[in-house]
């Protein structure tokens, strides 16, 4: 009965998505207040029901209803309880729900924050996301409905969920990637407003850019932690693959990382117009071209997992159309809106524009190095693949010199910066860099690599100008750190974070001692500094599997401590499973993966030795916070409070941006930041 | 020149120098890192080149995987089409936990004269219902050739 309650809630949300995607639109451009109006009510209809369904789906987790085929299929009765919560999201059907529900979840929250927005923008914006809402869902109750019966023959228990995923990397990771993914579409939908309006002023970049902030941590936090699950589940100890599917979540990362900083341009300057909108359509379109990738299984990938072509058909078309729709629009509409100010030398908007370049350039690159094989294959019918060294050809000399910029960053002005300017401000500051980025290696690691000091340098030459911008906003004082305003701060963090990760992927790629040794036991093996032995293996009994658990004790110097690799046998699924055991620390990461036993109570064993690996998740969730804290800033919360003040207008909404165009500049605390 | 016209040179200028400079690396990048792939019967036959690294797919062999030394970690297996084509692969180093007799396998690296692939990389399935692109047809024929080598024995 539940079942059919939920996917009864699933046709009903659709029915609602149909009008939400239809009546606000025409009643914009009809200029119908009722219309639009009922924009409001419908995202909220759209959201209760597609929850109602989710809770449905919870319910037949939650009490082992094995008649409905993905519980069959993913759950099992021994399966502690958060895993079957989460299992819920651990294949297909099930996490195309959870990210409906974060598409719905996305609309409700602009419903609710866009009040103050003239009606116009805000129920359109509202109509574009229940379109791409009908989408998701006739997506779902066409090719991969998740209350799908088992009957008649209802199995006596579930197949299990798959072992790899049972973990918290499960629990946590797809709901942010998700929620990161489909946020973009608001930025897509206020740009696609923004056309049919045919006014894309200051006003629409401030309205847009809360929300692409938003969206872009959680894409952030979504990957590192995508990142961190893959280093200690998968017994690699690699941090990052370039592996299509941790591409296709990176792509929309580096167009959102554009965007946000284009956005800053055009709410400040009123430049990139025309650019930014490009930006927003071709985030989200890549958000889709991500979940075509991960779900049609087009391209070989550790982290695939079964797949159906026809789903892959769908997703294909409905990125054409969205593609296709938006960058007609765009082609009709963005000559109107594109607009013109001065600047010149090294400012501010030259910074920016390189950063878009930059990471454009990127961009393309991972693109063409994750679709060439998909093409070749297309063309030719041969099969082949491309590594990792492709990958770092192209994205390390990119990101230098994208690093080389940030550098000037805080220190550039809007219009025009002299050189002499940034010599004066920064020529310590580059000693320092280049200095401590030689010695700090050394004392570190005692030997010297060239990439590494590069790296260091580099992350010191982003990391020491903001902070000596931060000391003289401050005024030299302590007491004076909560002068700059929330969003400078936000900047600061974001970048301090882009630094630690630059810092960390130099190191770690250039220090680390990764080695598969054979232990027996008692037989001390050395790796790097460390001396490992191992001690014995012993078997040990999980709830649903059996492991057999090594205890290796690590020494150096007369410092030593024990770590326990596993390697699991899960019986429902017959599946072994390596278990990592990792001492992490904030310098220095053990890793120890258990291969197979080699006879004679000898085992394999992977050994890593990575300095400063989390140094690259704790630079990653730094950004992410830094993009939250932004929008905390009070010319947010001013503003809706004054829009507020003009909500009565609601047939003109033409006298929104006219006003909101000008007085940024105007406001000394914050021209400066962005 | 008018500001905004120069502004626009400026914007293409850097554009144009960005397409140029992420084209050759590109280019440069491809042409050194592409791995062809390559099928049992392929490496068989020849086709494989010698000392290129490539990537080869098949079905791990049943009863083929050994430990040729007692000090090291070395471990050589067959990598079959289950169709008469087979060669062996060496690797040196952890194999992956899914990795297992009878299932699909995508080995990374380079053939050595004796036609013995020595690999860099070994992958094997992540779940067991995902079979890699790359070997979907050789599995499915080896299913197919069991299911009618077992309707076979149960016809006699």
């Amino acid at each position: 009965m539940i079942p059919e309650i939920g996917q009864f809630a699933l046709w009903l949300a659709l029915g609602l998505a149909v009008a939400l995607g239809t009546l606000p639109l025409i009643g914009a451009w009809r200029r119908d207040l009722f219309w639009m109006q009922s924009a409001f009510s419908l995202a909220t209809g759209m959201f209760v029901f597609t929850l109602i369904s989710f809770i449905c789906l919870l319910i037949a987790f939650v009490t082992d209803d094995f008649s409905v085929a993905y519980v069959a299929n993913n759950s099992n009765t021994l399966l502690p309880v958060y895993y079957k919560v989460s299992a819920i999201w651990g294949a297909h059907e099930g996490s195309f729900l959870l990210w409906t529900l974060v598409m719905a979840g996305w609309t409700l929250a602009v419903a609710l924050r866009s009040k103050h927005l003239p009606i116009v923008i805000s129920s359109r914006v509202l109509g574009i996301m229940g379109l791409i809402s009908v989408g998701f869902l006739l997506f779902m109750l066409m090719t991969s409905n998740p209350f799908d019966r088992t009957l008649p023959i209802v199995p006596q228990d579930g197949a299990d969920l798959n072992p790899q995923l049972q973990d918290f990397g499960l629990i946590v990771h797809p709901p942010m990637l998700y929620a990161g993914y489909v946020g973009f579409s608001v930025a897509f939908a206020f740009a696609i407003a923004a056309l049919l309006t045919g006014k894309l002023d200051a006003a629409w970049a401030r309205w847009s850019r809360p929300w692409t902030n938003v969206a872009w941590a959680f894409l952030t936090v979504g990957i590192a932690l995508g990142s961190w699950w893959a280093y200690y589940e998968l017994g690699w100890g690699g941090w990052w693959f370039w592996d299509p599917v941790e591409n296709a979540s990176f792509m929309p990362w580096l167009t959102g990382t554009a965007l946000i900083h284009s956005l800053a341009v055009s709410e400040k300057r009123g430049a990139f117009k025309s650019w930014t909108v490009l930006l927003a359509i071709a985030t989200f379109s890549l958000s889709l071209l991500g979940a075509f990738i991960v779900r049609s299984g087009v391209l070989t990938s550790v982290h695939s997992f079964a797949v159906d072509p026809e789903r892959g058909l769908f997703i294909l078309a409905f990125l054409i159309i969205v593609v296709g729709g938006s960058l007609l629009l765009y082609a009709v509409r963005a000559p109107a809106i594109s607009g013109h100010s001065g600047y010149s030398g090294p400012s501010r908007e030259v910074m920016l524009l390189l950063n878009n370049l930059l990471l454009v350039a990127a961009l393309a690159g991972v693109f063409i190095g994750t679709l060439y094989p998909l093409a070749y294959e297309w063309l030719t019918g041969g099969r082949l693949s491309v590594g990792p060294p492709f990958f770092n050809a192209v994205f390390v000399p990119l990101m230098v010199m994208l690093t080389m910029v940030l550098g000037l960053a805080p220190f550039s002005r809007w219009k025009q910066t002299s050189f002499a300017h940034l010599w004066q401000e920064l020529r310590w500051v580059l000693l320092a860099s280049v200095v401590l980025g030689l010695v700090l290696p050394l004392i570190f690691a005692g030997v010297l690599h060239w990439q590494a000091v590069l790296a260091t340098t580099l992350g010191l030459w982003v990391l020491l100008p903001h902070l000596k911008d931060l000391w003289q906003r401050a005024g030299y004082r302590w007491q004076g750190l909560s002068r700059p305003p929330r969003a400078h701060w936000g900047m600061l963090i974001a970048h301090v974070g882009f630094a630690f990760a630059v810092i960390g992927v130099g190191i770690t790629s250039h220090y680390s001692v990764e080695q598969d040794v054979r232990m027996a036991p008692g037989q001390p093996v050395q790796v790097g500094e460390r001396i490992y032995t191992l001690q014995n293996v012993r078997e040990r009994q999980g709830p649903n599997f059996i492991a057999d658990r090594a205890t290796i004790e690590v020494q150096k110097g007369n410092r030593s401590y024990m770590l326990y690799p596993e390697k699991r046998h899960y019986f429902v699924r017959d599946i072994v499973m390596t278990q990592a055991a990792i001492r992490p620390r904030l310098d220095r990461d053990i890793y120890l993966a258990l291969g197979d036993p080699l006879g004679g109570g000898a085992w394999s064993v992977r050994v890593h030795d990575k300095p400063m690996v989390r140094w690259i998740w704790l630079g990653a969730l730094l950004m992410a916070l830094g993009g939250v804290w932004a929008i905390r800033d009070k010319r947010y919360q001013r503003r809706r409070l004054r829009d507020q003040g003009r909500l009565d207008g609601v047939q003109t909404p033409a006298r929104a941006g006219g006003q909101a165009g000008m007085p940024v500049a105007g406001r000394g605390s914050e021209a400066g930041s962005s | 020149m008018h500001p905004v016209r120069r502004n626009r040179l400026i914007t293409v200028l850097f554009a144009l120098t960005g397409v140029a400079v992420t084209a050759g690396l590109v280019l440069n990048a491809l042409s050194e890192n592409i791995n062809l792939f390559y099928t049992p019967e392929e490496v068989v036959a020849g086709a494989a080149p010698e000392g290129v690294r490539i990537r080869v797919g098949g079905l791990v062999a049943d009863g083929s995987i050994s430990r040729p030394d007692t000090e090291g970690v070395d471990v050589e297996f067959v990598v079959s089409d289950m169709d008469g084509s087979d060669f062996r692969v060496r690797y040196s180093g952890l194999l992956p936990a899914l990795f297992r007799e009878g299932q699909g396998v995508i080995a990374t690296g380079r053939l050595d004269e004796n036609r013995m692939f020595i690999a860099e990389e070994v992958l094997a399935r992540h779940d067991e219902t995902y079979v890699p692109a790359e070997i979907m047809d050789i599995h499915n024929n080896a299913k197919a050739a069991q299911a009618a080598a077992r309707s076979a024995q149960y016809d006699d």
